[in-house]
């Protein structure tokens, strides 16, 4: 019996601490981030400007949501726009980031390898750098006379025509199309069909320069952190795995199709992830960059959240923004995830 | 025999064929990595150089890296615009954010991991839910509450809301799901309270794991530039070093002063940089775990 409250008494005890321990974690997060969700749902169905007392706000039921996705006007445009160039953006740099950090980290992973750490952490390091300072440092490589142009310049043996990279609004589909011949004037009329808000001669456009040119920024500073993850991955294959497959006499390219890859599969599918929901977050180089120019080539769903809240003083529309935003980087999360489970699975 | 004599023929040739593909693969994976290397490498040598330089000669080799006359023009200038306050601004929010971090992902992680209280699980998967919700999302909702709670324009502002993580709060529980229950158990029959066991007798074992916390906490503390820049909207005595760089590249418009920006892009990395190169296990470490887990 009394063993019996002895335990109970415990038991209680515990659950004390238990709810003691987590007490200041429940309450920021239920001030600062699910309390501000809720506001965020309401607002979002308002014409609240940020400025005045947020009581004063009207609400105008679904009308935020409709201008963007459907309203034909510059609100839908402007949205489908940057969803345009972040898809672009995750387009190119995702497959390129992933590709090359896998790359580095098997050769790094070689036994016979020296200067191991020299290599990890010099690519390593720019993960651990303000974006603010890598945007200045990069705004000042992309000029005309700034060293991209002129390591160009010598790679081609001078056959580099220097551009001005962050002013430069023409897409790269356009580029090759041009190239081939094709442009606006004597493309065939279908492509001046507006789709959402965009001809599709727009839609086609692919990545301008300038959103190119942080694209490769973007890809320059995110290698290292996906190599050291697939690094992690790589050392805890055993070697004896790769030392049965070469008294088979597998090559290395057998052994790295046959044996890396099946086993790097679920951090193959991490880092795609880790990419997907980077690249659709791309904010603060586009701020201190570009701000959305030229043309608005450079222009994000994250940068025109905040433009419409804080520029725009339309914080209802930034509102019904950001929680379109959501809508899509959780659908592609779980198409991801579905991939990962049934891949995975095989 | 002289299947022997082939035999032995065949695998020196072999090897010496092998011998051969390996000096080419040798020479290929190090000039691969050597010349990413100095991709990675040379564009901070050349800010370090320009924020020593003039703007003339900026103008005139832009891509030298010793400046031909030295100058701290680029570091005098930011000094004017008050990159000291921001700079100490950057320092104190960062600190108290890692502090708190600290204790209160510890406290969470522990309970999580060990305290069997009721509701741990909901808690738990609320938590996880958190962590689906990207940054950019959130700045709207976390503008209008730190308007409605008074906080825009303040310390508070910038440090209460990220005071606690999801991702330090998993990084701990994991760490304390790896502690042997033992020697709790040991603690708790010598008549330790729960409170006594955990900090007396569990968050000393958790050092590797306190260390990797700290690094990320601070770094991203230090680097980050949406949360001061929704935060601070006129009171330029709270700017911190990213906020008040990004808004001092704005302030100049089409006539970007590059020694300044250049410097003021030094004096955020350099502190960092430091940390960086005296925790390095433990950056790797903690992101090589974060990244298993995730």
């Amino acid at each position: 019996m009394a063993a019996a409250t002895g335990i109970k008494g415990e038991d209680r005890q515990r659950a004390i601490a238990g709810w003691l321990f987590m007490s200041p974690t429940l309450l920021i997060f239920g001030v600062f981030i699910i309390i501000p969700i809720l506001f965020a749902l309401y607002f979002s169905l308002t014409d609240w400007n940020g400025i005045s007392p947020p009581g004063q706000a009207n609400f105008i039921g679904l009308k935020n949501f409709q201008d963007t996705l459907i309203g034909g006007g510059i609100r839908q445009s402007d949205f489908f726009k940057a969803l345009k160039n972040t898809t672009y953006f995750a387009l190119g740099v995702v497959p390129t980031q992933t590709a090359l950090s896998l790359l580095l980290a098997v050769i790094v992973n070689q036994a016979w390898l020296r200067f191991k750490g020299f290599f990890r952490t010099t690519y390593y390091f720019p993960s651990i750098t303000s974006s603010i300072a890598i945007s200045l440092m990069f705004l000042f490589f992309y000029q005309k006379s700034g060293l991209i142009n002129q390591v160009l310049g010598s790679l081609t043996f001078g056959h580099w025509q220097s551009i001005a990279w962050m002013a430069d609004p023409r897409g790269l589909v356009h580029i090759i199309l041009e190239a081939l011949g094709v442009t606006i004037q004597n493309a065939p009329d279908f492509v001046k069909t507006e789709v959402l808000g965009l001809t599709i001669w727009d839609w086609i456009s692919g990545p301008s320069i300038a959103l190119m040119a942080i694209m490769i920024m973007n890809t320059w500073t995110t290698i290292g952190t996906m190599m050291v993850i697939f690094l992690a991955a790589l050392q805890n294959v055993p070697g004896y795995v790769y030392e049965a497959a070469q008294i088979d006499g597998a090559s290395a390219w057998t052994q790295f199709r046959r044996i890396t890859l099946p086993l790097l599969r679920p951090t193959l599918f991490f880092v795609i992830t880790l990419g997907l929901i980077g690249t659709y977050q791309v904010f603060d180089q586009i701020y201190v960059m570009s701000g959305g120019g030229p043309a608005k080539t450079t222009l994000t769903v994250a940068y025109l959240v905040y433009r419409s809240g804080f520029t725009n003083s339309d914080m209802g529309m930034a509102a019904a923004i950001a929680i379109l935003l959501f809508i899509i980087i959780f659908t592609l999360t779980m198409i991801q995830r579905r991939i990962t489970g049934s891949e995975a699975d095989v | 025999m002289t299947t022997v004599a082939t035999n032995t023929g065949t695998a020196v040739a072999e090897r010496e064929g092998r011998g051969a593909w390996h000096t080419v693969k040798l020479i290929l994976s190090y000039g691969l990595l050597f010349l990413l290397a100095a991709a990675f490498i040379y564009p901070f040598l050349l800010a370090i150089g320009t924020s020593f330089k003039t703007l003339p000669e900026i103008n005139q080799t832009p891509v030298a890296i010793i400046p031909r006359e030295f100058t701290l023009e680029g570091y005098q200038r930011l000094f004017g615009f008050n990159v000291g306050r921001w700079t100490i601004n950057s320092a104190i929010v960062a600190v108290l954010i890692t502090l708190g971090n600290v204790f209160f992902a510890s406290l969470a992680g522990y309970a999580l991991a060990r305290v069997p209280f009721p509701g741990s699980r909901v808690a738990f998967l609320a938590i996880l839910g958190t962590m689906m919700i990207p940054g950019i999302v959130l700045i709207i909702p976390m503008f209008i509450i730190l308007k409605t709670l008074g906080m825009i324009n303040s310390y508070s502002g910038l440090i209460v809301p990220k005071i606690i993580t999801a991702f330090g709060i998993f990084l701990m529980k994991q760490f304390f799901e790896s502690v042997p229950r033992e020697l709790e158990e040991a603690a708790r029959i010598d008549g330790a309270t729960p409170f006594q066991t955990f900090f007396r007798v569990v968050l000393p074992t958790a050092r590797p794991a306190l260390v990797a916390l700290i690094i990320f906490s601070f770094q991203g503390a230090w680097n980050d530039f949406m949360h001061p820049l929704i935060v601070v909207t006129t009171n330029k005595a709270l700017y911190t070093l990213p906020l008040g760089l990004a808004l001092l590249r704005g302030g100049m418009g089409q006539n970007l002063q590059w020694n300044s920006l250049m410097a003021g892009s030094m004096l955020t990395t350099v502190p960092m940089a430091i940390i960086f190169f005296i925790f390095q296990r433990y950056f790797i470490e903690g992101i090589s775990y974060s990244g298993i887990k995730g």
